[in-house]
């Protein structure tokens, strides 16, 4: 269940605080009121309605189904249909679902290169947003895989390593079934995804969870020298005055026809493999 | 059999206000604790919140509808009073009204109370089911299932003793008893998670002994699924057994049964002929 601090504090100091912070949230109010009568052009119609209810109902896509997705909306609703203006239309969405803390947005897949949309929910500040489907000590072992993943080179979790942190719990532990079955639910709800054995974070986890990450993993987060965006799967420069890092995909496109691949930052010689630039796949019915 | 992509959702401008009687008896709320505030109650309750608050504790209300919905779990009044509007419960109304505004504009849904005893409410859509949508969601396999007894239950008038309901499965291959690949536990599935969501009743039928129960349409069934749509599944299975020439019809018993029709018996008949008078010398 998402819910809020609720204020109910009840010394006169508190209550004081309180009421600024509301005359602020009011000035806040304010402000979106005044863009909001900017954008009045931009009211949301039956076409913005059944984009979202989509989103809603499939929590990500990528962009060339968001792009077709927006056609077929405008056009079933009878409303003009710009192509490239998607992001605009989407904002529009966002604009009227700001209140509600919600948004969506966009991201990279750290797997292909690939750009998602994604409908988040922007109101926890923790992995408490998953507490409607998940147990305490459930959300306790999600918290430490997050963990073994940021903290790793190839931003990945073995399952090894996931069991072994199982007993470390300080909720109720887990059994290893129980983590096995754990595993199983984290994969298909997207919240994880599973290689080999290996676990990493799903697009939709790295879009929904970044403010999160970025102010719990602080000093330790790796973040892309290209897209500046977080990043778990990426090459690092080798050059220890340097190190800097960049995502997979990243590399693919940067070092793309390039003959000598250099580092960007500190111009040494980049060692590592440079992938090939994934072509995004065509769109395709689920 | 033809399986449905996805529920059919329609607006429908009736509430349903029957009473039923669930099985399970933990149905029953604590609502009685809660009178509903008067028109000038709501007005004083709103001058003490200012229009910030207001409009958060909204956003939660909303949170919280799209949440249960989202499992298709109704939202009982009592829950909303006491999880999310607390303090704010004299402001109920007027809370209310702005969450319906917001699923209205923002979202194209509707605030259904399916229930006016215990004060529970669904959420519905108020966009037509559009032809061919370029992305579908991700399935839920048991959709198939459950227009199958909806529509088992539309057309013997709105109930069906729960034997017929196993019986016709059972001659379309789903056998309640076994585990189905598709459909899994699919007693369960009938008897317990559907009739959780409000698809189905299963009621009790009186003076019976040993006792017997029915199936009926649930609440969320007779506003969410359109009566049309079912004609037209029931059409589409029609038009798939008569292309195998197959139909459906019920004998003696009232079990429905798919049997060969007289026109193919024919052609069956016509081809051993052509093929006996071509072989012969």
């Amino acid at each position: 269940m998402v819910t809020h601090e609720t204020t109910t504090h009840t010394t006169t100091g508190s209550r004081l605080k309180e009421k600024k912070k509301q005359e602020e949230k009011e000035g806040a109010h304010c402000r979106r009121v005044t863009d909001q009568s900017r954008d009045m052009a931009r009211q949301m119609e039956d076409s913005h309605r059944r984009f979202l209810q989509t989103m809603m109902a499939n929590g990500i896509v990528d962009e060339q189904s968001a792009r077709t997705l927006y056609q077929y909306c405008c056009e079933t609703h009878n409303t003009q249909h710009t192509p490239d203006k998607l992001d605009d239309f989407i904002e529009t969405i966002n604009s009227k679902l700001q209140p509600m803390f919600m948004q969506v947005r966009k991201g990279m897949s750290e797997d292909n290169g690939q750009q998602f949309y994604a409908l988040v929910n922007m109101a926890e500040t923790d992995v408490t947003r998953m507490s409607s489907d998940y147990a305490d000590n459930e959300l306790e072992l999600f918290r430490k895989t997050m963990d073994l993943i940021v903290c790793s080179e190839n931003g990945k979790a073995s399952s090894t390593d996931i069991l072994n942190s199982a007993d470390t719990l300080t909720t109720k532990k887990l059994k290893k079934s129980e983590t096995e079955h754990l595993l199983n639910r984290l994969v298909h709800d997207r919240w994880l995804n599973e290689k080999r054995g290996e676990y990493t974070l799903s697009t939709r986890c790295i879009i929904e969870m970044e403010p999160y990450i970025r102010s719990m993993y602080q000093d330790q987060v790796k973040v892309c020298h290209i897209c500046r965006n977080i990043a778990f799967q990426c090459q690092i420069c080798e050059k220890p005055t340097c190190g800097i890092k960049i995502h997979n995909p990243c590399v693919a496109r940067y070092f793309k026809g390039r003959a000598e691949p250099r580092c960007p930052a500190c111009d040494d010689f980049w060692p590592h493999e440079i992938p090939e630039v994934r072509r995004p796949r065509s769109q395709s019915k689920r | 059999m033809t399986q449905r992509k996805r529920l059919a959702n329609t607006q429908s401008s009736s509430q349903n206000k029957r009473q039923s009687v669930p099985l399970a008896s933990q149905e029953e709320d604590d609502d009685s604790t809660f009178p509903q505030p008067s028109s000038s109650q709501v007005q004083r309750g709103l001058e003490r919140f200012t229009p910030a608050q207001v409009d958060q504790k909204t956003a939660e209300v909303v949170q919280f509808f799209l949440v249960r919905d989202q499992k298709k779990i109704p939202v009982r009044r009592a829950d909303l009073v006491k999880h999310v509007l607390k303090d704010y419960r004299n402001i109920y109304p007027e809370i209310m009204k702005r969450a319906a505004r917001t699923f209205d504009q923002v979202f194209g849904l509707k605030i259904v109370e399916i229930d006016s005893k215990n004060h529970m409410y669904i959420l519905v859509n108020k966009l037509e089911t559009a032809e061919a949508p370029p992305i579908t969601s991700p399935t839920n396999p048991k959709t198939g299932l459950l227009f199958v007894v909806l529509s088992l239950i539309f057309m013997k008038g709105g109930a069906v003793r729960e034997n017929l309901i196993w019986n016709t499965l059972k001659k379309l291959r789903v056998d309640a008893g076994e585990k189905h690949e598709e459909f899994g536990d699919v007693k369960k599935a009938i008897t317990d998670e559907f009739v959780r969501q409000r698809y189905l009743e299963y009621v009790r039928i009186p003076h019976t002994e040993p006792v017997e129960f029915e199936f009926r349409w649930g609440q969320r069934a007779e506003v969410e699924v359109s009566k049309v749509k079912i004609l037209e599944f029931m059409g589409e299975v029609s038009h798939f057994l008569s292309e195998r020439g197959l139909s459906l019809c019920t004998d003696e018993d009232g079990c429905f049964r798919v049997s060969i029709s007289f026109l193919t018996c024919v052609c069956v008949c016509v081809c051993v002929c052509v093929c006996v008078c071509v072989l012969a010398p």
